[in-house]
């Protein structure tokens, strides 16, 4: 009798062997308590974002205003409680028009070959020579300075890369057996896509995505500081660190807190990206 | 006479889990031991743990005197090179692609100062020649990517007997090899034995090459020797209940085939004149690497067509073709006034359902998302007209078919062995409902006793469903097994085909000729004559029919062997 590998109906749960690893279940906290914080923001935020004059002007961390209070007397606490939605808006926003605009062009090109795929795969080279700053600048140019054309603009000059990625992968799948079975078998595109495909892609994408959320963060913070992205008053993370940028000696909490944010969530989304790498790698599951 | 190596009650430990459990065996000077065993019988664990070169968290206990030296006796550094010299399976990765050879083999010898750097050259060059590579001088100056695989390993066996070793442990040092070269090399390594007197350990899986190399055998079964003896004792009088299994399972390509040839039912497929190029992959390749040159043949209905042939011998694009995964440049594939090639859209999705693959690789086979039902079901979901209820009571009909029960169709691909998966893998074409089956070396990532049950499968299903197989191998002695007609490739093209028996008693071809010749016998007692050798050139023309039904290609074009380029 041939030996089975295995007797379990599933392989175990890629949740399980997230948490398992370290850098996984860290990740996990730091996007959890994000998501927290973003969701119940009007419960925990203990005053109106916007609304100046909440306390005196500068005040130092710490009594009624935890992380103390900006230029205008607005509470900084509340202020980056709100701005955790918006970052993590932009963050899904422009991954999301990233990951399925980059998909498509990605999958058209491996299975489409020839012609359609020179073309495809040319025009991201192309789009690649330019560094991503550079074209999400050039596209808020010409759409104005705002933060939906900003995280539009980093989504956009996100899409090479995912494209290239995920072209990488399909051409991997695309060459083995079972593939090339279902073509046997009579199987239609929409059904090599949907089955096969999509399937195997997916795992490299959803970490590919991951890791991708905080280079958006990064990205859209950039372009908010440049006074390109965010207006005032908007608690976006990247406009309050611009916005303080006056104050650094007299008031250094005003910097430093939405600085530490923003860096605390890169960090959340990196090490998550990389649990999510090694929990989702069918080598891992034997 | 004294061993010089002996092994008493090694075993070699993972944390708790045993790999390899009390071994012993003596190895002695001129003697070439081999030890042999199916995947995870622990043989090359055993050589690792030899030459202290076992994975982290993997520990060896036991004795292994070398003189008197205790290879494994904490703090021993084996005397790796100097005493015992190692060949691995792959000899690319043996080799660094960034430096000459001259660069490699002299290396060695400056490191242990063995002797001066012009001196090293010049016994480099001896020894070169000594295994066999012609004009080893301006070979020195060659990197390993510019000689063929054959000649690399030659290079590797060079560079292990430059250092004098006593011992030389080979882990497979043939099977990424073709036969033909296969034959050479083990030539070669006995040669070395019986004239240098050294012990050589050949573990191998393959009891053809045992047979005809070794002295002594010691068959291991999930870490446990189960058989150590005199070759030919074992061979012809084996003890253990597991060495007679694994024998019966081993095809031999003298073996005669009892059934009879189906009688001629007409031609279900003929291929005319197929030509496929692959375009080079580097500048210096060129217009590129010609894979089907002018290839025509017909396959009967019921019948087993083998093609047999060499790594770049074109046998699988043949087979891709025929099961129109690949498109000719020129050349009709014909199936029942059907043209295959010709057909696009959802003419060929419905047609080319009649023609199913079975691939090599049983594990990229099956898409490891989907459950081996979901596996099974696709063709007929594609097919249509079937409920869900239907589907399912088909998918347990084929699980059946296979020899496996229904639960199985819940279970996802990981779970299963190789040749369970090659056996889902029979299933999903048979659900197509094909008349023919294109198994494009479906055995060859197995293990012997899996291979034997896959190959009785194949068979039997051939009779029951009433299909015609075409079986694409380079192994002959496991087409001499299953195939009626055999058609043998070179470079692209046929050089010979005709029914299994003929060409199998009388092949005509010189390649033919030289490659049964090469093909490795489960049996010490049989001494070989001389090999014909491989010829420098062949005829590679037109077929021609010499006897009814028996084709050899014909004179004209005379053109020089790939492996004569590759050596000159």
């Amino acid at each position: 009798m041939e030996v089975t590998e295995d007797a379990r109906g599933r392989p175990p749960g890629v949740l399980r062997r997230l948490i398992r690893s370290p850098s996984g279940a860290i990740g996990l906290v730091i996007v959890a308590g994000l998501v927290f914080c973003a969701a119940f923001a009007d419960l925990l935020a203990p005053h109106n974002p916007m609304r100046m004059g909440t306390g005196g002007r500068f005040l130092p961390p710490g009594g009624e205003f935890l992380l103390g209070t900006d230029e205008f007397g607005r509470d900084v606490l509340s202020r980056i409680l709100y701005g955790s939605r918006i970052t993590l808006m932009i963050g899904a926003v422009a991954v999301g028009i990233s990951l399925t605009v980059g998909m498509l062009i990605g999958m058209i090109a491996a299975l489409q070959r020839g012609f359609v795929e020179a073309l495809l795969m040319r025009s991201t080279d192309v789009l690649f020579s330019f560094t991503e700053t550079l074209i999400a600048l050039s596209f808020v140019a010409v759409l104005g300075p705002s933060l939906q054309n900003a995280v539009i603009a980093v989504g956009v000059a996100g899409i090479p890369f995912y494209a290239r990625t995920c072209y990488a992968a399909a051409l991997v799948e695309t060459s083995r057996p079972y593939f090339e079975a279902s073509i046997s078998a009579g199987a239609g595109p929409a059904r090599l896509v949907l089955v096969h495909l999509l399937p195997n892609v997916l795992p490299t994408m959803i970490v590919v995505a991951t890791l991708g959320v905080s280079t958006a963060i990064l990205a859209a913070a950039g372009l908010s500081f440049l006074g390109l992205g965010a207006q005032p008053p908007t608690s976006e993370w990247g406009y309050m660190l611009a916005g303080s940028r006056d104050y650094i000696n007299r008031a250094p909490w005003l910097m430093t807190i939405p600085g530490l944010a923003i860096a605390l969530t890169v960090l959340g989304f990196n090490l998550l990206g990389d649990g999510l790498r090694t929990s989702l790698d069918p080598a891992a599951r034997s | 006479m004294s061993a010089l190596l002996s092994v008493r009650d090694l075993s070699v430990r993972l944390g708790a889990t045993p790999l390899v459990e009390g071994l012993a065996f003596d190895l002695h000077e001129g003697e070439v031991l081999s030890i042999v065993g199916e995947s995870g019988s622990g043989k090359s664990m055993t050589a690792k743990a030899l030459m202290g070169l076992l994975p982290p968290k993997v520990r060896a206990e036991g004795r292994a005197l070398f003189g008197d030296v205790d290879l494994l006796a904490p703090g021993v550094d084996p005397p790796r090179g100097t005493g015992i010299g190692l060949i691995f399976q792959e000899p690319m990765t043996a080799l660094t692609p960034v430096l000459s050879v001259g660069l490699q083999l002299t290396e060695a010898l400056s490191s242990h100062k063995i002797c001066s750097r012009a001196e090293a050259v010049q016994r480099a060059v001896t020894m070169l020649d000594r295994v066999g590579i012609p004009n080893p001088r301006a070979r020195m100056e060659q990197y390993p990517h510019e000689l063929s695989g054959g000649m690399r390993q030659r290079v590797v066996i060079a560079m292990m007997m430059l250092l004098g070793p006593r011992i030389l442990i080979a882990d497979e040092p043939t099977t990424a090899l073709d036969v033909t070269v296969q034959a050479q090399i083990l030539d070669l390594l006995r040669a070395l034995v019986s004239e240098t007197r050294i012990g050589l350990i050949l573990i191998t899986h393959d009891m053809g090459v045992v047979a005809e190399t070794a002295d002594t055998v010691l068959v291991m079964q999930s870490g446990r020797s189960v058989e150590y003896g005199a070759a030919k004792t074992v061979f012809s009088t084996p003890k253990a209940e597991y060495t007679r299994a694994l024998l019966s399972a081993v095809p031999r390509i003298d073996a005669s085939r009892t059934e009879a040839p189906p009688e001629h039912r007409g031609v279900i497929l003929s291929a005319r004149g197929i030509t496929k190029t692959f375009p080079g992959r580097t500048a210096s390749q060129g217009r590129g690497e010609r894979a089907l040159d002018d290839v025509s043949l017909e396959l009967y209905r019921g019948e087993t067509l083998a093609i047999v042939g060499e790594s770049g011998s074109g046998k699988t694009t043949l087979g891709r073709v025929i099961a129109r995964l690949t498109d000719p440049e020129q050349g009709r594939v014909m199936m029942d006034g059907v043209d295959l090639t010709a057909s696009r859209g959802r003419d060929l999705r419905r047609v080319r359902r009649r023609v199913q693959m079975v691939f090599q690789d049983p594990y990229a086979s099956l898409n490891p998302r989907q459950t081996v039902g979901q596996t099974i079901a696709e063709p007929l979901v594609i097919g249509g007209g079937l409920g869900r209820a239907e589907r399912q009571a088909d998918v347990r009909t084929l699980l059946e078919k296979i020899g496996r029960r229904a639960e199985m169709a819940r279970r996802y691909p990981h779970e299963f062995s190789g040749g369970q998966r090659q056996r889902i893998a029979i299933a999903r074409a048979l659900a197509a409902g094909p008349d023919i089956i294109v198994a494009d070396e479906p055995t060859s990532a197995l293990d012997v006793s899996v291979q034997s049950r896959i190959l009785d499968l194949l068979k039997a299903l051939k009779e029951s469903e009433g299909l015609t197989l075409l079986f694409i191998s380079h192994d002959l002695a496991v087409v001499r097994q299953i195939a009626d007609r055999v058609a043998v490739m070179r470079a692209g093209r046929i050089l010979e085909l005709g029914p299994s028996a003929d060409v199998f008693a009388a092949p005509r071809h010189p390649y033919t000729k030289a490659l049964m010749a090469a093909a490795p016998i489960p049996d010490p007692t049989r001494t070989r004559g001389a090999r014909p050798p491989l010829p420098g050139s062949y005829p590679s023309g037109a077929l021609a029919e010499v006897v009814p039904g028996h084709f050899v290609a014909s004179d004209p074009i005379d053109r020089p062997s790939p492996a004569a380029r590759l050596t000159v």
